[in-house]
């Protein structure tokens, strides 16, 4: 076990937070990426499409 | 493929997903090989073991400034050029923005209790960097308030580059007064004034913050992007069903 010195509560829990912190900005992208494909994937099999992907009209 | 080609936000999610797996195996990677040598670094001979704290509160510190940064470029490019992806970009910065600036006060106090006896002080450095997480939040809020993500966009621009006056205050505030927190010993005129013991772990440390910034902004733009996708059809389908 590694010694850490008289600080060692100081250093594990920076170490703790900063992981928690990291831990929660990627849980954040990926539960957003899942509720924004889904969300797109169920107005899709509605048969809602954007202008764009619409035959005959302009790019956007 | 020119570079103003990325200004499509089609060619930007095709590219970007072809790019983020190698972003973030190689944020893996260097944060493996970051922390291990973190581990393995000596004391301090003034600081003791809470040497190591600085491995991830100084990168932190320096992303804080840096996603206010990108989110002043991004400002610029949705006020001028009125860039397509200009405020995806900002409005995906603004929250790792202030995640990292937490992380930076967190571990900040976490260190300055056992070296200065206090988890915090009053002073410049200390206060311009509350400062600027006060900021994140009031740019966060403003896009939660504004139901419109354009007009929210321009708003929140006008409101980043305000801020920005605040990133050359953080960065001269242990020059200008007498603060407790000590002066830049990286990024200074005439090189860093630590030991490559020590200076090592904390620029690959650095890396692998700067990787995780990157993999997790373009992911978060990648997001943004499909959610403003899912407004616009929800409102064409709104517009249908009033036909």
């Amino acid at each position: 076990m590694m010694n850490l010195g008289p600080y060692a509560a100081f250093i594990l829990g920076a170490y703790g937070a900063a992981a928690l912190i990291v831990t929660a900005m990627v849980a954040w992208v990926v539960i957003d990426h899942r509720r924004q494909a889904r969300a797109l994937a169920d107005l899709e099999a509605r048969g809602v499409t954007r202008r764009s992907e619409r035959p005959g009209e302009a790019t956007r | 493929m020119p570079l103003i080609d990325l200004a499509n936000p089609t060619r930007f999610l095709a590219l970007s997903g072809r790019l983020l797996p190698w972003l973030a195996a190689a944020t893996l990677i260097v944060f493996a090989i970051g922390i291990s040598l973190a581990v393995g670094a000596p004391d301090d001979y003034q600081q003791g073991g809470t040497v190591k704290i600085m491995f991830i509160h100084v990168p932190a510190a320096w992303l804080a400034m840096g996603c206010w940064t990108v989110m002043s470029i991004a400002a610029l490019g949705t006020l001028v050029w009125r860039h397509p992806l200009a405020d995806v970009a900002a409005r995906a910065a603004a929250p790792l923005g202030a995640a990292f600036t937490a992380m930076c006060l967190i571990t900040g106090m976490l260190w300055g209790r056992p070296m200065w006896g206090a988890y915090w002080v009053w002073d410049g450095r200390l206060t311009s960097v509350l400062v600027l997480f006060l900021m994140y939040l009031g740019v966060l809020a403003l896009w939660r308030t504004v139901e419109d993500p354009s007009r929210a966009g321009r708003a929140a621009a006008v409101l980043t580059l305000v801020g920005a006056i605040n990133l050359p205050i953080i960065k001269f505030s242990v020059d200008w007064w007498h603060t407790l927190h000590q002066p830049a010993s990286v990024l200074r005129l005439g090189g860093p004034t630590i030991h490559p013991s020590l200076l090592m772990p904390l620029l690959i440390m650095a890396l692998g913050f700067l990787l995780l910034f990157l993999t997790l902004h373009l992911a978060a733009m990648r997001n943004e992007i499909m959610r403003r996708r899912v407004r616009t059809m929800l409102m064409l389908q709104a517009e249908a069903a009033g036909h």
